[in-house]
């Protein structure tokens, strides 16, 4: 679903006040999160646990981390309250496998961590794809490689989410720059992963985690929530629980219920059980890459401001893009005509979402806390790669205007 | 051996087979033993969970007709952590090899324990790492022949008997392959006790370790453990305490994990009997969560 909302001068300085990207289809069931309804003002861990409340988050296994902890301590005193239950696990080995576990009794689950505890959950994301489990994972990513900086912000995870766990695999990641949009990506990523089975990342930095602003909470009903889907089969006929339907789906049966199934991390057939003949191979492996790679332009999701005439388009996500949306506004009031695509899709690539925006623009400019991680998929995607340039910062301090306008002038070829 | 009121037959998944275990392989004597006490004890098949890691030992789970979940390398106690906290009725059996349980799985294998989260493992101890073809493990010991030690292993082992109950297992028991009706005995006494169950089985394996140490037949093998072995608590074991002890070393009641995060969603509810309540707190059973 592509959502992208033109920019108007009326929407506000701040992406902040930007239009809220997801449908307005009724959800399927009430939340009840004990804060529905209200506005609050919070930092965007914050905001990030209350989407998953609202979601239906039932499970959450973690293990603390700068700057990701916070999510597990509001779990720990919410989950209970519901009725639901937190376990701190002994690493983020066993809090991903935790999850996978939870997640096949019928709950909605979740962890959250950063770099180096996603380095650590890598394995287990890989089973998370081949025995197709919904899940979310949270990453707020700080400085990296290794312990890197802990309290600074960073987009250097970027690349590992798609690419970390090995063997060919396709991934859902998705991000926000604001509270209030964190909060509906959260929400989002638990629809994902119940309607395709699999992990989705949500994938924010550090910045975002702790910064604290406005979140309203919508009320039960507002978003479209995704439950699961179960399978119809009756007991005592034969239910396989890798035959995928005709529609793409798996409908799943939950342990403890009528049906019994084996599930593993190994190639495997309908059954679960594993399999090397070459045909229930190639299928599963073009299953799982192309259940997520063919739908990249439906799962696509962005914001567009004043991008209908941009000469200079800017590509960013995360809170860069709250620098960019600021220059690119305050651009507009002196008559420049910049524009600014936000993504709120990682990956897939939206490769087309991207060329698009970028066909008429003399010039684009990413603007990422890394070393060009989206730049380089970027110049792939585009007619002309030259076109484009990258305006970034890797010293864990947020990307300012001026960084902005400095690379800016030097496209324009004005020096700086 | 008490009498089963179904053929075996019943709880396998008889279109996997043949089984891939190798001929004298003991893993299939486990599974054998593990049928009979789930028919003793009357569980119904959808009442079980089997979370199995990565090895031979694993693939048992594939071959039982419950709910089967054959995960990585190491973290099948992670796993069942995640489905036993959030579905407390099921039961949890986790068969492990030695390898699987207590070096790349050993700090869950701590852990589990030190919750006293009501799972039952079952170490299948052959001593050495039977599906990457012979590998030493943190179980062989000192002196044994393997692909990786050519020259006789220098590592120390675990005694996975007393790791178990350090790291606070309220049922702790070993058995062998050879000892076929107490390995069903105690089988069952772990797969009935509530909290964290440890069963190692010194199970042989001809293949790897027999071959490469002294050209050890499964048979020689199973006359070991009649040989080596002696009850816990008897005089045979007093009089030649270089014999491996087998039989039940700890069966102690302890606030299960499950049963004190209960506790923790009563308090959080705030309920009034929540608020009195005490909070749970290592070791005494009087304390932690409601029932
Ligand atoms: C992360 C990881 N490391 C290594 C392996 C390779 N591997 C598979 S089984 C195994 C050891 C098997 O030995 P054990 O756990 O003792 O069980 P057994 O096969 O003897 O029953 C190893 C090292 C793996 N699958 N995953």
């Amino acid at each position: 679903m592509s959502n992208a909302t033109a920019g108007s001068p009326a929407s506000g300085t701040t992406p902040a006040s930007g239009p809220a990207t997801t449908g307005t289809t009724p959800a399927s069931g009430p939340a009840t999160t004990g804060t529905t309804g209200r506005t609050l003002c919070v930092p965007g861990n914050e905001a990030c646990a209350e989407g998953a409340l609202y979601a239906g988050v039932g499970f959450f296994a973690g293990y603390p981390i700068t700057p990701s902890s916070e999510i597990a301590e509001i779990m720990s005193r919410r989950l209970p309250e519901r009725g639901n239950r937190f376990i701190q696990m002994e690493d983020e080995i066993s809090s991903l496998c935790a999850i996978v576990g939870a997640s096949l009794t019928g709950s909605k689950v979740m962890t959250a961590t950063s770099g180096p505890g996603f380095s650590l959950m890598q394995e287990a994301l890989g089973y998370g794809i081949m025995a197709e489990i919904p899940l979310v994972i949270v990453d707020v990513m700080r400085g990296g490689p290794s312990t890197g900086m802990p309290t600074q912000g960073s987009q250097g995870d970027v690349n590992q989410v798609r690419w970390g766990t090995h063997g060919d695999h396709s991934i859902i990641a998705l991000t926000a720059s604001t509270n209030q949009t964190l909060f509906e990506t959260t929400v989002r990523a638990f629809n994902l992963a119940e309607t395709y089975r699999t992990p989705v990342v949500v994938l924010y930095d550090e910045m975002l985690g702790h910064l604290r602003e406005r979140l309203s909470i919508p009320e039960p009903g507002e978003l479209p929530l995704v439950e699961r889907l179960r399978t119809g089969v009756p007991e005592g006929v034969d239910y396989h629980p890798y035959l995928i339907r005709d529609d793409g789906r798996l409908p799943m049966s939950d342990f403890g219920g009528v049906h019994r199934y084996n599930v593993t991390g190994l190639y495997h057939d309908m059954w679960g059980f594993p399999s090397t003949d070459p045909h229930t191979v190639d299928d599963l492996a073009h299953h799982i890459y192309d259940k997520i790679e063919l739908r990249a332009d439906e799962l696509a999701q962005a914001q567009e401001f004043y991008m209908e005439d941009a000469e200079i388009v800017f590509i960013s996500y995360g809170s860069p893009a709250r620098t960019a949306h600021q220059v690119v506004h305050q651009a507009r009031m002196n008559g420049q005509r910049l524009g600014l695509l936000e993504l709120q899709t990682i990956w897939p690539f939206p490769a087309r979402m991207v060329r698009d925006a970028c066909r008429k623009a003399r010039a684009t400019i990413v603007v990422e806390m890394n070393m060009g991680q989206m730049y380089y998929h970027i110049r792939n995607a585009v007619e002309n790669p030259r076109s484009v340039f990258l305006s970034n910062r890797v010293d864990g301090r947020f990307i300012t205007p001026k960084d902005l306008r400095r690379v800016l002038r030097i496209v324009e070829g004005q020096g700086e | 051996m008490s009498e089963t009121k179904k053929p075996a037959g019943y709880y396998l998944r008889e279109r996997f087979m043949p089984h891939l275990w190798c001929a004298g392989c003991g893993h299939g004597t486990v599974l054998n033993g593990l049928v009979r006490s789930v028919d003793e004890l009357g569980l119904k098949k959808r009442e079980i969970v089997m979370v199995s890691g990565i090895g031979c030992s694993a693939r048992m789970a594939g071959y039982l007709d419950f709910h089967t979940l054959h995960t990585l390398h190491g973290r099948a106690l992670a796993f069942a952590t995640g489905v036993k906290l959030s579905r407390p009725e099921l039961k949890i059996i986790c068969p492990l090899g030695d390898g699987d349980a207590l070096a790349i799985g050993g700090n869950h294998f701590i852990h589990a324990a030190r919750r006293n989260i009501d799972i039952t493992v079952l170490i299948l101890n052959n001593r050495i790492y039977g599906m990457t073809g012979g590998q030493y493990s943190p179980l062989s010991g000192c002196g044994i022949d393997a692909t990786t030690a050519p020259y006789s292993s220098i590592d120390e082992a675990f005694d996975a008997v007393r790791l178990a109950t350090a790291s606070g297992a309220t049922f702790v028991a070993r058995t062998t392959t050879f000892h076929v009706h107490q390995m069903q005995q105690i089988l069952t006494q772990a797969i009935q006790h509530k909290g964290f169950s440890v069963v190692e089985v010194l199970s042989q394996c001809p293949t790897h370790f027999g071959r490469k140490n002294g050209g050890l037949e499964a048979v020689d093998m199973l006359k070991g453990y009649q040989q080596n072995t002696a009850p816990v608590g008897s005089k045979k074991l007093e009089n030649s305490p270089d014999l491996i002890p087998v039989g039940v070393f700890v069966d102690e009641e302890r606030a299960e994990y499950c049963d004190r995060y209960q506790g923790v969603i009563d308090r959080a509810q705030g309920g009034a009997a929540a608020r009195t309540a005490p909070v749970g707190q290592g070791g005494a059973a009087a304390q932690g969560g409601a029932p």
